[in-house]
């Protein structure tokens, strides 16, 4: 039950706004119409009676690839550019905004989606640097997936020509799977990770666009071997674009400044 | 657990269709999920019965195909069997190889029976 409203919210998200504590709008992902329907016992199987086979050869995440295209197309018109950042928890993809926002929003309009199973923490790190942002609670949900940003964007009202940044939940499996409607795929991995985390986690770092090594201040203290995790990126994805970089203190940061501001005046 | 959300969509898929079809309940539904997909089969075999409770797929059977990866290379143009992603050319060791089978992710097809 959502404790702020008290309706049954079991398994849908939940948008918030920081230092809104009033403010909620829950993301219904599975209205079923449950219409009348017929208990069978185990025994009473369709080889036994007269089944109707239907084919339907739809792709089982259908329903979320168009209404990505849908919020793709949303974007396009508008003209924002839209990054999904992933990764583990913890490699630092807020910090990471935190650092390239404020010079980015400088030449852009820029609006910020955090995704977090629980609590607003993100929003209001990002809200301090004065850029629109909504968080979107997924609750038990694991990824955010296209209808949570298409409910966020209408939201969040975002500016024409905004980037628009969408830090989704921390895990380098699921949400590879979920099409946002994003123009880009920004995987990030952190020293103290391990160097083979492309490896591990094939379907993550083949679908993205870009790679960033986050932490490098600390590679004289772990054992991570940079050229290596590089070179196991590019075996599963030979067109990533890679960037190294410390978020804490600025080493690398304006090669990537400089490859987004660049995507951004093309868009 | 990417596969509850996912068995919940197959759930709402064949349901919408059954409906529209008239038919009473779902017997069996076949999914093609490739070995690279990413979904672990028996995994959404788990989430399918949980997602299934209460709707026309709840006493629907499960068959699941798995094509293997198949990587065809983009030096040589051999194909050849692969199982991740980061597949290297038997032939000639290109790593410039593109998945031509093996992400397939679909509903094939459903059996519905009529109503008792």
């Amino acid at each position: 039950m959502c404790d702020t409203c008290g309706c049954s919210t079991e398994d849908w998200a939940v948008l918030r706004k920081p230092g809104q504590s009033d403010y909620h709008v829950h993301v219904n992902e599975h209205e079923h119409a449950h219409g009348e329907h017929h208990r069978h016992e185990h025994g009473d199987h369709h080889h036994e009676g007269g089944g109707r086979k239907v084919v339907l050869e739809q792709d089982v995440l259908q329903k979320n690839n168009l209404l990505a295209e849908r919020n793709r197309g949303y974007f396009e018109a508008r003209k924002i550019f839209a990054l999904n950042f992933l990764s583990s928890p913890g490699s630092g993809k807020t910090s990471l905004l935190e650092k390239i926002i404020p010079a980015l929003q400088q030449r852009f309009p820029v609006a910020v989606i955090e995704g977090d199973q629980q609590t607003t923490n993100d929003a209001e790190r990002i809200q301090a640097l004065g850029v629109p942002v909504i968080q979107i609670n997924t609750g038990s949900g694991c990824h955010l997936d296209a209808l949570m940003v298409n409910r966020a964007v209408k939201e969040l009202d975002v500016e024409d020509n905004s980037l628009l940044c969408i830090e989704n939940v921390g895990n380098l499996v699921c949400p590879a799977l979920f099409d946002l409607g994003e123009a880009l795929k920004v995987v990030i991995i952190s020293v103290t990770e391990g160097d083979d985390k492309p490896l591990k986690y094939p379907t993550m770092f083949h679908e993205a666009d870009l790679c960033i090594l986050n932490k490098i201040d600390l590679l004289p203290y772990v054992e991570f071997d940079a050229a290596k995790c590089r070179e196991n990126a590019m075996r599963v994805n030979h067109h990533l674009e890679w960037f190294e970089l410390s978020a804490k203190t600025g080493e690398g940061l304006a090669a990537l400044q400089e490859w987004l501001e660049d995507k951004l005046a093309q868009h | 657990m990417h596969e509850m959300s996912i068995a919940l969509s197959i759930v709402e898929a064949v349901e919408e269709s059954a409906r529209k079809e008239g038919a009473g309940w779902i017997s069996e539904i076949e999914l093609l999920v490739g070995k690279l997909a990413g979904i672990e089969p028996e995994s959404l075999k788990f989430c399918f019965s949980a997602a299934a409770k209460g709707t026309l797929a709840e006493n629907a059977v499960l068959a699941i195909e798995e094509p293997e990866g198949v990587g065809e290379c983009g030096e040589c143009g051999i194909t050849f069997p692969v199982n991740f992603y980061y597949a290297e050319c038997p032939a000639c060791r290109s790593l410039r190889v593109k998945i031509i089978s093996g992400e397939e992710f679909l509903i094939q097809s459903m059996t519905i029976e009529e109503e008792k």
